[in-house]
C-alpha cells in the first residue's frame, strides 16, 4: 500500500514536470523572434536567417522542437545560449555556463539549510514549549514582521547594520569563484545572513503552530492529567507525532528559498544560477531562461515531493489508507 | 468593516425574526486600529500624492537648489544628499527628490498591485466557482490546468513571461493577475464546495431554484467574508511580488517610480548613509505589516479557521 501511494506520488511529480517543461517552451517559443534572429541580430539577412534556422531545426513544427528541446534537455544538452554569439558561431553552450553557477548556488542553499532549520526547529520548538511567554512573544512578533516585508528589504537592512555602521562585511560580495578559507567565508557571510533570516522565520513560525497543534491533542491532555512533566510531554510525546509535520515545513520552505534565491543573488552580486538567470532575462536570452526555469522548477518540485512523502510516511492513516 | 452597511429591505425584514442570530460586530484591537489607520494615510497618498508632492518624480534638481550652509557655494553633487530644506528626504542617485519620488511611487505600486489582484479575483472566483458547481469534468479539467502553474514558483512564471515579451505596466498587471488567480481559484473551489453540499443549498434545488440563482443568493454571501479575509493577504503578496521584479528591474521601467525599483536603484548609496533607499523601503514595510495587522483581526473575527486554509 504505502509502495502503491509512493510510486503514484512519482509519477504525478513526473507529470508536473512534463507539463511544466510544455509551460515553459510555450512561454518563450511561440512568441516572434526566435533564436535565429536573436542570434544573428543585425546582421540577419533573409538567407542566413534560413540556414541558421535549418541548422538549429527551427524550421520544424513547434511540437516537433518541443520533442527534440525535451529529448535533449534528457541528455544534458541544454542548446547554446546568446552569449558569445558572432560571426561563425553560435554561441556559448549553456551547459557549461550552468555547472559552475550551479556549484555556487548549491553551497549558498546548502550552507542555509545547514544553518537554518537546526536554528528555526530549535527556536520553533522553544516558543512552543513556553507559549505566551517573553520568548514567545518576541519569536512571534519579529517572525510575523519578517514574512511580511519582502526579502530584499531584510537584505538592504542587514546591508545597513552589518556593511554601513558595523563595518565588519563588505556590501557586496564580488566573487571570482576561486576565493578559499577565510575569502569564500566573507563573500558567503551576507547573502547566508539574509537567506537563513527569510527561511528561518517560516519555518519558526510553522513549527510553532504545529507543536502546538499536537500539544491540543487528547492524549497530551492525558498526559498532563497523568502529571507526566511539561518537558517530557513535548520531547517524548508531542515531538514525535510533530515530526511529519516538521519535515513538511522544512521542504515546502526550502522550496520557497528558491524565490529568495533569485532576490539575494541579484543583491550581492553572487554569481549564481538565479543570478545567471535574471541576466539572462534582461538580455532576452531565451534558450538560457528555458535552460534555468527548468532547473528551479524541477527543483521546487523535487522538495514539494519531498514534502509530501514525509507527510506520508509520518502518518499512518495516510500510510494505510481505507 | 462594513458590518453596519448594506443591509437592504430583504435582509432588515430578516433581521426582525426572532431566530435571527445577532450579528457580531468587528471589534478590532488596537494593532488593527494602528493597521486601518496606515493604510488610510497611504489610500490617501495615492489619491493626493502627486498633487502634495515638492517636485515631479522625473525632475533631476538643479544645482543651485543645494547651498552649502551659511554659505553662497553650491553643493559639489545633488546626488545621495542628506535631507535638508530643500529636499525634505533628501535625493537619490540622480538627484531627484526622494519624497516626491515616494509619493508619486505610491500610486504606480499601490495602484499596480490592485489592479492585479482585483483581476486575480476576477478570474479566481469565477473560475473556482464554475468547477465547484460544474460538475466533476470540468471541476477536473480545471483544477489540472491549476495545479500545474501553482508548481511552478511565482517568481520563475513571471521571469519567463518576462523574458519573452518584455516589461509594460498593462502586462505586469495581466501577469500577476493571472499568476494570483491559480491560488484564488483554488480557495474560492474550495469554499463554493463546502457551501454545495450544505443542507440550505440542498433545500434551495428541491424548491426548484436555478444554478444561477443558487450562485449569488446561497454561494457568493456564503463565501463573501473569508475572501475578503483572503483579498487582503493576497493584496500583500501582490505588493511584494511587484515589488521585488521591479526591484530586479523587471517590473515598473524608469522614469516612473515605484517603491520596489526605487530601493534598487540607490541601493549604491548604503555605504554614504544615503537614506534614500530606506524610504520607499519603509513604505512597503508599514503598508504591508499594516494590512497584515487588519487581516489577522478580521480572521480572528471570522473564526481563525481560515488561516489553515489559505498557504
Amino acid at each position: 500500500m504505502l509502495l502503491h501511494a509512493m510510486l503514484r506520488r512519482i509519477a504525478v511529480g513526473i507529470a508536473t514536470l512534463l507539463v511544466v517543461s510544455v509551460l515553459i517552451f510555450i512561454g518563450t517559443s511561440v512568441l516572434p523572434g526566435d533564436v535565429a534572429n536573436i542570434i544573428l541580430g543585425q546582421m540577419a539577412t533573409p538567407e542566413s536567417l534560413a540556414a541558421l534556422r535549418a541548422k538549429l531545426g527551427l524550421d520544424q513544427p513547434a511540437h516537433v522542437r518541443y520533442f527534440f528541446w525535451l529529448g535533449n534537455l534528457m541528455t544534458g544538452d541544454l542548446g547554446v545560449s546568446k552569449a558569445g554569439s558572432g560571426f561563425g558561431t553560435i554561441g556559448t553552450p549553456i551547459s557549461e555556463m550552468l555547472v559552475p553557477r550551479m556549484w555556487n548556488t548549491i553551497r549558498l542553499a546548502g550552507v542555509v539549510a545547514a544553518v537554518a532549520v537546526p536554528l528555526s526547529m530549535a527556536l520553533g520548538l522553544l516558543a512552543a514549549m513556553y507559549p505566551g511567554t517573553r520568548l514567545d512573544r518576541i519569536v512571534t512578533f519579529t517572525t510575523l514582521g519578517l514574512i511580511s516585508v519582502p526579502e530584499f528589504l531584510v537584505a538592504t537592512f542587514l546591508v545597513l547594520v552589518v556593511a554601513v555602521y558595523l563595518g565588519w562585511l563588505p556590501a557586496t560580495a564580488y566573487m571570482s569563484g576561486n576565493e578559499t578559507g577565510w575569502q569564500l567565508v566573507k563573500a558567503l557571510a551576507m547573502p547566508t545572513l539574509t537567506l537563513v533570516i527569510v527561511a528561518s522565520s517560516q519555518i519558526m513560525r510553522m513549527t510553532r503552530a504545529t507543536v502546538l497543534n499536537v500539544m491540543s491533542s487528547p492524549y497530551i491532555e492525558m498526559a498532563i492529567l497523568k502529571g507526566v512533566p511539561r518537558q517530557r510531554i513535548i520531547l517524548r510525546h508531542a515531538l514525535f507525532n510533530a515530526i511529519g509535520p516538521i519535515v513538511n515545513v522544512v521542504a515546502l520552505n526550502l522550496a520557497y528559498l528558491v524565490s529568495g534565491v533569485v532576490i539575494v543573488e541579484t543583491i550581492f552580486a553572487y554569481p549564481g544560477l538565479a543570478k545567471l538567470m535574471i541576466d539572462a532575462v534582461q538580455t532576452r536570452d531565451l534558450p538560457l531562461v528555458q535552460a534555468c526555469a527548468m532547473i528551479f522548477c524541477a527543483t521546487y518540485i523535487v522538495l514539494i515531493f519531498i514534502a509530501d512523502m514525509a507527510s506520508i510516511l509520518s502518518n499512518p492513516r495516510l500510510r494505510h489508507p481505507k | 468593516m462594513t458590518e453596519t452597511t448594506g443591509k437592504t429591505g430583504a435582509a432588515a425584514q430578516f433581521e426582525e425574526l426572532p431566530d435571527a442570530p445577532p450579528r457580531r460586530r468587528l471589534q478590532l484591537s488596537w494593532t488593527g486600529k494602528l493597521g486601518v489607520c496606515v493604510v488610510v494615510f497611504w489610500a490617501a497618498i495615492v489619491v493626493a500624492g502627486p498633487t502634495i508632492a515638492p517636485y515631479h518624480e522625473a525632475d533631476i534638481l538643479d544645482e543651485a537648489l543645494f547651498v552649502v550652509p551659511g554659505s553662497d557655494n553650491p553643493y559639489p553633487d545633488t546626488d545621495y544628499q542628506p535631507p535638508s530644506r530643500v529636499v525634505y528626504l533628501g535625493s537619490d542617485y540622480l538627484g531627484r527628490d526622494t519624497l516626491s519620488r515616494t509619493l508619486f511611487g505610491a500610486r504606480t505600486t499601490i495602484g499596480i498591485s490592485l489592479a492585479s489582484t482585483l483581476l486575480a479575483y476576477l478570474v479566481g472566483v469565477t473560475l473556482g466557482i464554475a468547477a465547484a458547481v460544474g460538475g466533476a469534468t470540468l471541476d477536473t479539467v480545471l483544477s489540472r490546468i491549476n495545479d500545474a502553474f501553482l508548481s511552478m514558483p511565482t517568481i520563475m512564471l513571471g521571469l519567463v513571461v518576462i523574458a519573452a515579451i518584455g516589461s509594460t505596466i498593462p502586462i505586469l498587471i495581466m501577469l500577476t493577475g493571472l499568476i494570483y488567480a491559480t491560488s484564488v481559484f483554488r480557495i474560492a473551489r474550495a469554499l463554493g464546495l463546502d457551501v454545495m453540499v450544505s443542507d440550505f443549498v440542498e433545500a434551495a434545488r428541491v424548491r426548484g431554484e436555478g444554478l444561477w440563482w443558487i450562485i449569488t443568493r446561497e454561494i457568493l454571501p456564503n463565501v463573501a467574508m473569508p475572501m475578503a479575509t483572503d483579498f487582503g493577504l493576497r493584496f500583500v503578496y501582490v505588493i511584494l511580488f511587484i515589488s521585488s521584479l521591479s526591484f530586479l528591474g523587471l517590473g515598473v521601467q524608469p522614469p516612473q517610480s515605484d517603491w520596489g525599483s526605487m530601493v534598487r536603484e540607490n541601493l549604491s548609496g548604503l555605504p554614504y548613509g544615503s537614506i534614500a533607499p530606506l524610504v520607499p523601503a519603509l513604505a512597503i514595510a508599514t503598508l504591508t505589516i499594516a494590512i497584515n495587522l487588519i487581516v489577522d483581526d478580521v480572521s480572528a473575527h471570522a473564526g481563525g479557521k481560515l488561516a489553515r486554509r489559505m498557504i
